[in-house]
């Protein structure tokens, strides 16, 4: 078992869809940080199996709303003192702006530019999204 | 208030807004003479990213016989468009010029984003797949026509359902109305898209049915929406081949069919209606082409202002 010491003050992205730990933290943009940040894949856990989580030792501003539009499952927990003084449950956002592309080859997204990439919550049970400009629908699972 | 609006989807407008473009189409087929200067001094622009000879010139006749003028291309290839302008400037720029514009674009939600930056209304002439909204103000106002009701109705939209996007545009402008049930005929490869099915039927709990063979449902229908099996929606020419002749209407199958069905058809046909149904006092659809530019004339003096 891999041992990753626990933070004084920041943040714990915890339950992260396996697979989508790496997508947040480059969402973050947590390469480039100069705090001590850690990655980890694959940790077991009770509720789902497998899990990623990320530790952050720093207190960034993370937008949640995107952050549940990646995996509304996610828990972020706020470490003050190494004790988790808050945390926080995500879920679907209503809209979701320049995260992802819209797939429909026709969509006038994928031809105009500098134009921003729009999409609104349709189904909040099914995770289902569709582009504001041509209705095509989004969902992760394809 | 219409005035200073777009058209992009045909859910911009309420039902009761539809009605007073209706209203006033109806007044227009009544005495043309008394419209056909009202527009002296305006300008539609037609900006045509896509070839479509009928629309563009049912925009144009409509415009023209209001006494307004028309500017524009009717292919992209002899406009700043060749040069990589942007939609949004060129939507900028021609604003400058025109009063209202007309547009048809080869990508789907191509006129949602040009609202954005067009001061002037734009108008919907197709985008892509996706919306055709003034096809369906033509449909809407010849089922009214031969119906006399916009309720209560049993449709069948038969042939390309997948990429026809008249056919969207007319479940989601119908699903509106009150009792409206919809018979979707197609092969499976050319259903309705997903979200129609569930964003539009399903969730507004609208009864429809899918099936593959018109001579099972015919008898059930008021309204017969029968589309072209577009060649170039087709990724290959072997599907295409395929499926062309899957869904014709003749005689033989009128013959289940009510007395008092209305037989539409955006045009141009191919084979998918013959020819000697044209004869038949069922078949709506050369009626519903020129409906189209009286329907077109009552939506540009709506959203001038002017009426």
């Amino acid at each position: 078992m891999l041992n990753i010491t626990s933070i004084k003050k920041g943040l714990v992205i915890d339950h992260i869809r396996p697979g989508m730990g790496l997508k947040i933290f480059e969402y973050l943009k947590l390469g480039k940080a100069d705090f001590t940040v850690a990655l980890i894949m694959n940790a077991s856990s009770n509720k789902m199996g497998k899990k990623d989580i990320i530790k952050i030792e720093d207190v960034i501003n993370v937008d949640y709303a995107m952050l549940g539009f990646l995996d509304a499952n996610i828990t972020v927990n706020v470490i003050e003192n190494e004790v988790i003084t808050e945390k926080i449950n995500l879920s679907l956002p209503e809209r979701v702006q320049d995260i992802i592309k819209c797939k429909n080859p026709r969509c006038i997204t994928t031809v105009e530019r500098d134009i921003t990439h729009k999409f609104v919550l349709i189904d909040k049970d099914k995770g289902i999204y569709k582009c504001e400009y041509c209705d095509h629908i989004y969902s992760w699972e394809g | 208030m219409l005035k200073g609006r777009h058209l992009v989807d045909p859910q911009d407008f309420s039902i009761q807004e539809l009605e007073s473009i209706f209203e006033l189409t109806q007044e227009i087929i009544n005495k043309p003479e008394d419209f056909n200067s009202i527009c002296h001094g305006k300008i539609l622009s037609t900006l045509f990213y896509e070839p479509s000879t009928r629309t563009r010139f049912s925009f144009e006749a409509a415009m023209l016989r209001l006494g307004g003028g028309v500017i524009g291309f009717s292919e992209p290839g002899s406009s700043s468009v060749a040069k990589g302008e942007s939609l949004s400037d060129t939507l900028r720029t021609v604003a400058a010029y025109a009063d209202i514009i007309a547009m048809r674009h080869p990508n789907e939600g191509a006129p949602k984003h040009g609202i954005q930056y067009c001061p002037v209304p734009l108008i919907n002439g197709g985008d892509g797949g996706h919306q055709h909204p003034t096809q369906t103000l033509t449909d809407l106002f010849t089922i009214l026509e031969s119906k006399g009701r916009l309720d209560n109705l049993t449709i069948g939209c038969c042939g390309d359902l997948k990429f026809g996007r008249t056919v969207h545009s007319l479940i989601k402008a119908m699903s509106r109305y009150e009792n409206v049930k919809f018979i979707l005929v197609s092969p499976k490869e050319l259903q309705v898209p997903d979200y129609i099915r569930s964003e539009i039927l399903e969730q507004r709990k609208i009864e429809f049915q899918e099936v593959e063979r018109l001579e099972e449902v015919i008898d059930q229908m008021d309204i017969l929406y029968m589309t072209r099996v577009q060649k170039e929606r087709f990724f290959n020419e072997a599907d295409y081949v395929r499926l062309k002749d899957s869904y014709i209407v003749d005689n033989e199958k009128l013959k289940d069919a009510k007395e008092d069905l209305a037989i539409l058809h955006p045009l141009p046909r191919v084979n998918e209606i013959a020819v000697e149904v044209d004869q038949d006092p069922r078949a709506w659809y050369f009626r519903q082409v020129k409906n189209g530019m009286f329907v077109r004339m009552g939506l540009i003096l709506k959203l001038l202002g002017v009426k």
